[in-house]
């Protein structure tokens, strides 16, 4: 770390709820015969690229989208279960726009910027309008209307939902929207096509480097902006509930071609996913918090208890979190319910084959509202559940545990989602912006939606406005033989690995081994510190000695791999120094060294209320401090209490 | 140890296609693998024979695959015969090892299709499905014109059935299973869910006539053998098939009124 400089969110002024109003009013517009004058490249086809894209084509701008997947409707946004959040009230239960900013400022442990989150608030409402009039599938009361849930520690009922597949509808929605506008010739769609540089000239930038993963083909994309949309960086752990395919790769290059990345500590870990069954375990399977509302978590008051959970009785059960906080019981925030689980199994309370999980009961809630209600709420749950682990959640409580599931952290963007590279605007998971240290439940498809639909397509015109006139770089420019020509290089260099280790078990060492160990739900200073000396060494050993076995030129998924396992032993680094960097506790980020007598997670206001984002500063893996201070004007600064 | 049971492992004989590319033949190769988890799922199965391929110098199989959740629908294979596998409603990363037996061998092919062209190994190129999605498999709402959500009710057992038919993966198994390759289901899972509901109305005619003609571009006809809906891992219906049919017969004669009142 050397030394700081610091930052300028960019954020309008006035009082809260006329800012974005305001913004909009004073931002640029693009007239609308000019739009199509401006070409937007989009990389990424999940909730935030395709909402953009399309909105974007829409207006009338010349939109490209590339998606590494076949189709843009495979993006991991289709795994999201539970629900979307928006301040609708329609429950009459006391919701409101300013309650909704309230509790993801609070739940985010105050580290998110109140304009943005006000600005998230305000346009949750017209995100559930969008959805249903592109017919979305949302789940409705027998009067026909729009039905509603409470969802992982809200205390108002606000959660939209499609049965347990919500973003599944809400991508179909954006993927529909989007391909509507290619089957028009608006959009120019690049599928199994994936963004490996960014093209920056003047520090502007003004394109991409793609690779064509059928053909191997590298070609070079200018435009007026880039646009990515290209999620979080969970699987730096190896396992998680991300898609194995999901990488930080665009990203990466883009922070080492001079973009901020931005609090990368903050990562998110969900409290009830299936437990691993063994090493071979490729992947973390997340079941919705949506079953806390029902579900009933306990453990055995006396630890290594042999029997049965049907056997231990009710008095020689502890339900820890309705103990430990009466007024949210098993409704408390992510962060705050996992960590309790892994002090739960740290002090051998753990059930389970491998004592890694506790239980989430429904035995009450079957005996109260009936097996056909819990069916309906949880079927395709349930089953899931049951395909995966041989149980039956009707019959005996499920085993859920802790697991990586979203990263708060990602490239710094001011107020109008534009990192610090003009140009360069990044949106959804792949930004760092609105969820400060923790994520509330059903708040990821509201953001990515938001900066897609409502956000994005106003402050890209206030940028372009301003280029009115000017051709895209020219892909003859030496700084898109450059980038090309490292692209080139990377895929030779990988290509000619030949050790002795499988990129899935290095891969496997990095995440599971170091980075869970020593940076997961719990880090202190002396693991961390480990970790990155770790690390080093295990990228080291990474590039010399990895096997890769299939020297393909073209469709080569060994090698798509190993271009995104490289860049996770960049990105691990940088997560590990800036945990090391925070000696708070907030959020996502628990550091040993910094709790409450009762073992909550105390917060540094005076020292750490800012944004920490971090420059590249070379391949040593320098990263240099900027920070952007946080002002808390409408929220006030408290501990979080959930009791 | 064999059987099904937590924690047994199992030995099996690996029958997997093998294509270097489109144009390149393809053959069964035989591998046999040993400790086999039955809390494995199927595609950590193909995992473990990767990396056992890889510590022999060998090339891995490819096979495309993202979620492990069954929801995304990347993956797909033919299991023996049949798409994704023996268990019903199951996608390939959701089947689990301890539906098989130690000892068995397993066939491993790719989808077959001439509207999916095997790319290499077990990955398959199924955009044809996009095809038909651009020509019609949406409801035109651009950004910023809807009206409060609340606005349009709609009777819960209507939203029922369309989220029903929206519950498609866009897998391919559906083609796959089909002696003719048609692809009635994915097409009338799409519009059902749309034409189910009020918003779809305005755009129902000519949503289903060019989905339709789109689809019979690309893929075989329905000769209403059922195999569809017996390998959709999300089960959908063929009732929706019905409904599609009966829907593009009336959109010949709504689209040509329509036409007439131009």
């Amino acid at each position: 770390m050397s030394d700081v400089g610091t930052l300028d969110g960019k954020v309008p002024t006035g009082p809260i709820e006329e800012r974005w109003t305001s913004h909009k009013f004073n931002m640029k517009l693009v007239n609308p015969n000019n739009k199509r004058r401006f070409e937007v490249l989009v990389v990424g086809s999940g909730l935030a690229g395709a909402s953009a894209a399309a909105t974007m084509a829409e207006l009338g701008y010349k939109v490209k989208v590339f998606t590494f997947h076949d189709t843009p409707r495979r993006a991991h946004s289709i795994a999201a279960q539970g629900g979307i959040n928006a301040a609708k009230n329609y429950k009459n239960d006391g919701d409101s726009v300013y309650r909704l900013f309230y509790d993801t400022i609070k739940g985010g442990d105050f580290r998110s910027r109140e304009s943005n989150v006000h600005r998230l608030a305000e346009v949750s409402v017209d995100i559930i309008d969008q959805c249903a009039a592109q017919g979305v599938p949302f789940a409705r009361e027998y009067s026909g209307l729009l039905d509603n849930r409470s969802f992982g520690g809200a205390q108002v009922s606000r959660t939209f939902y499609a049965r347990g597949q919500t973003g599944q509808q809400l991508l179909l929605g954006a993927y529909q929207a989007l391909m509507r506008m290619v089957g028009e010739g608006r959009v120019e769609l690049f599928h199994r096509s994936e963004m490996l540089d960014l093209v920056v000239k003047d520090g502007r930038a003004s394109g991409i480097i793609v690779r064509d993963l059928l053909s191997g083909e590298i070609t070079r994309h200018s435009g007026h902006a880039v646009v990515l949309a290209t999620g979080g960086y969970g699987n730096v752990f190896y396992l998680s509930t991300n898609a194995k395919g999901s990488n930080v790769t665009a990203a990466w290059r883009a922070h080492k071609r001079g973009a901020l990345f931005a609090n990368p500590c903050y990562t998110q870990i969900h409290p009830t996913c299936i437990p691993a069954s063994d090493d071979f375990q490729s992947k973390l399977t997340l079941m919705s918090e949506s079953l806390r509302n029902d579900g009933r978590i306990w453990v055995p008051a006396k630890a290594d208890d042999p029997r049965p959970p049907a056997q231990i009785p009710e008095d020689e059960r502890d339900y820890y979190l309705e103990r430990r906080y009466p007024a949210f019981g098993n409704l408390v925030p992510r962060d705050v319910a996992s960590r309790n689980a892994k002090n739960m199994v740290d002090n051998g309370l753990g059930v389970g084959p491998l004592k890694n999980g506790v239980y989430l009961d429904f035995g009450d809630a079957v005996a109260r509202d009936g097996k056909p209600v819990i069916e309906e709420k949880y079927g395709n749950l349930f089953q899931m559940y049951e395909r995966i682990t041989d149980d039956d959640p009707y019959r005996t409580p499920m085993r859920i545990y802790p697991a990586v599931h979203y990263t708060m952290g990602g490239l710094w963007v001011d107020y109008n989602l534009m990192s610090n590279l003009p140009g360069l605007f990044v949106l959804g998971e792949a930004n760092f912006s609105d969820h400060g240290a923790n994520r509330l439940g059903a708040s990821a498809l509201m953001q990515g939606l938001a900066d897609g639909y409502f956000v994005l397509p106003y402050t890209i015109g206030n940028y372009l406005a301003d280029l009115l006139g000017q051709r895209p770089l020219s892909t003859d420019d030496p700084a898109f033989a450059e980038a090309e020509a490292d692209v080139n290089d990377q895929v030779k260099r990988l290509l000619s690995l030949n050790g002795t280790q499988s990129i899935d078990s290095m891969h496997r060492k990095l995440g599971v081994d170091v980075i869970w160990q020593y940076c997961g739900m719990a880090r202190n200073d002396a693991g961390l510190r480990q970790a990155i000396g770790d690390i080093r060494t295990l990228r080291d050993e990474f590039w010399s000695d990895v096997r890769m076995t299939d020297p393909d030129l073209g469709f080569n998924q060994q090698l798509e791999k190993a271009g995104r396992i490289a860049d996770f032993f960049e990105m691990g680094e940088l997560l590990c120094m800036d945990a090391l960097h925070r000696e708070e506790s907030c959020g996502g980020h628990f550091r040993e060294e910094y709790q409450t007598d009762d073992g909550e997670a105390l917060r540094n206001d005076d020292q750490f209320a800012y944004v920490g984002a971090w420059e590249w500063t070379g391949e040593n893996g320098q990263q240099r401090l900027h920070k952007e201070e946080l002002a808390f004007e409408y929220v006030k600064l408290a501990q979080r209490s959930y009791k | 140890m064999s059987g099904s049971g937590h924690g047994a492992t199992m030995r099996l004989t690996i029958k997997v296609w093998r294509q270097e590319g489109p144009r390149a033949a393809g053959t069964l190769e035989t591998h046999q693998l040993a400790g086999v988890s039955a809390d494995m799922s199927f595609l950590e199965m193909l995992d473990t024979l990767n990396e056992q391929l890889i510590g022999e110098g060998k090339r891995p199989v490819s096979f495309d695959h993202d979620c492990r959740e069954g929801i995304c629908g990347s993956c797909g294979m033919m299991i023996n015969g049949k798409p994704h596998g023996p268990e019903r409603g199951t996608a390939t990363c959701q089947l689990h090892m301890r539906k098989f037996n130690d000892g068995d061998t397993i066939v491993i092919e790719p989808f077959r299709a001439a509207a999916f062209p095997v790319i290499k190994d077990l990955a398959v190129d199924r955009s044809s499905f996009d095809r038909i999605i651009e020509v019609g498999g949406f409801i035109s709402a651009p950004t910023g014109s809807a009206p409060d959500a609340n606005m349009i009710p709609i009777p819960k057992p209507v939203a029922d059935a369309s989220m029903d038919a929206a519950a498609c993966i866009g897998c391919g198994a559906c083609v796959a299973a089909c002696p003719n390759s048609a692809a009635q289901l994915f097409t009338s899972a799409k519009l059902a869910h749309l034409n189910l509901m009020p918003q779809g109305q305005a755009e129902r005619w000519a949503r289903t006539q060019s989905m339709v003609e789109t689809m019979e571009t690309y893929f075989g006809s329905c000769t209403n053998h059922g195999e569809c809906q017996e390998a959709c891992p999300k089960e959908i219906s063929i009732d929706f098939i019905a409904m599609m049919n009966r829907d593009y017969v009336k959109s010949q004669y709504k689209n040509r009124q329509l036409l007439g009142q131009r």
